[in-house]
């Protein structure tokens, strides 16, 4: 049993990602979206908990075309994945639960 | 179409389906709608008869307020339609320990007796859900 959590503030300017992380546990997934892509960046203020969980075990994606829009070819925190509009639909329908931080 | 198959789309429309629902609140009352909006969407459900529970987390936690003074910004006090919620047979309230903690309102009286969770008790509040809805 696991939760996906969606993402969707940068954590440059807002707290969520922080709260989000400290309710995440290893087979969870957390996908970035909108502007929470820029947690994706290897300079986001979360990047030393976000990196701790990837590497517990949390599955990190973000959707490509709103990493594309925003970011595009910057160094990215390691271990995380690309998700397209197809595989949202598959996070949401393997995981249990959706909580959606925004 | 089989007759077993004919009985289900029947008892399925004869019976609404009942769902475990959790709604989250985390966001502080009247910076923006999105807690008023959480507040009318959790009666409309209690309307059709859901299983319902509430979790206030995050800046969520300031909606549990006790003497909410709203009338000077034009809004209608969280304060008074909260303590409502027992009415409508949501009695399945819960708040975020950490959160009450990191704000300092470990000791205050709220609206509502609220169940206080730490953490690992909020995940498993939400993994033993059929839908999560997040205001």
């Amino acid at each position: 049993m696991s939760l996906l959590h969606t993402m969707n503030k940068s954590p440059f300017q807002h707290g969520t990602l922080r709260d989000c992380l400290t309710l995440c546990s290893p087979g969870d997934a957390l996908l970035l979206l909108e502007d929470g892509a820029y947690a994706a960046l290897a300079s986001s203020p979360c990047r030393e908990a976000l990196q701790h969980q990837i590497n517990d075990g949390l599955s990190c994606y973000v959707l490509s075309a709103d990493l594309n829009a925003r970011i595009h070819k910057q160094t990215l925190i390691e271990g995380i994945e690309l998700a397209s509009d197809a595989d949202f639909v598959d996070l949401v329908l393997q995981h249990s639960s959706t909580q959606s931080w925004y | 179409m089989t007759d077993n198959n004919e009985n289900q789309i029947n008892s399925r429309k004869n019976k609404p389906v009942k769902k475990k629902l959790l709604f989250t609140f985390r966001h502080a009352p009247y910076g923006s709608s999105i807690a008023r909006d959480g507040l009318d969407a959790l009666l409309a459900a209690s309307a059709y008869g859901q299983d319902l529970s509430v979790l206030f987390m995050g800046d969520g936690v300031f909606q549990l307020l006790t003497d909410q003074q709203s009338s000077d910004i034009s809004a209608k006090s969280l304060s008074a339609t909260l303590p409502a919620l027992p009415i409508y047979d949501i009695d399945q309230i819960y708040v975020q320990e950490s959160a009450l903690i990191e704000r300092g309102l470990q000791n205050q009286t709220l609206v509502l007796d609220a169940q206080v969770l730490n953490d690992q008790a909020v995940r498993a509040l939400m993994l033993k859900q059929e839908g999560v809805l997040s205001f």
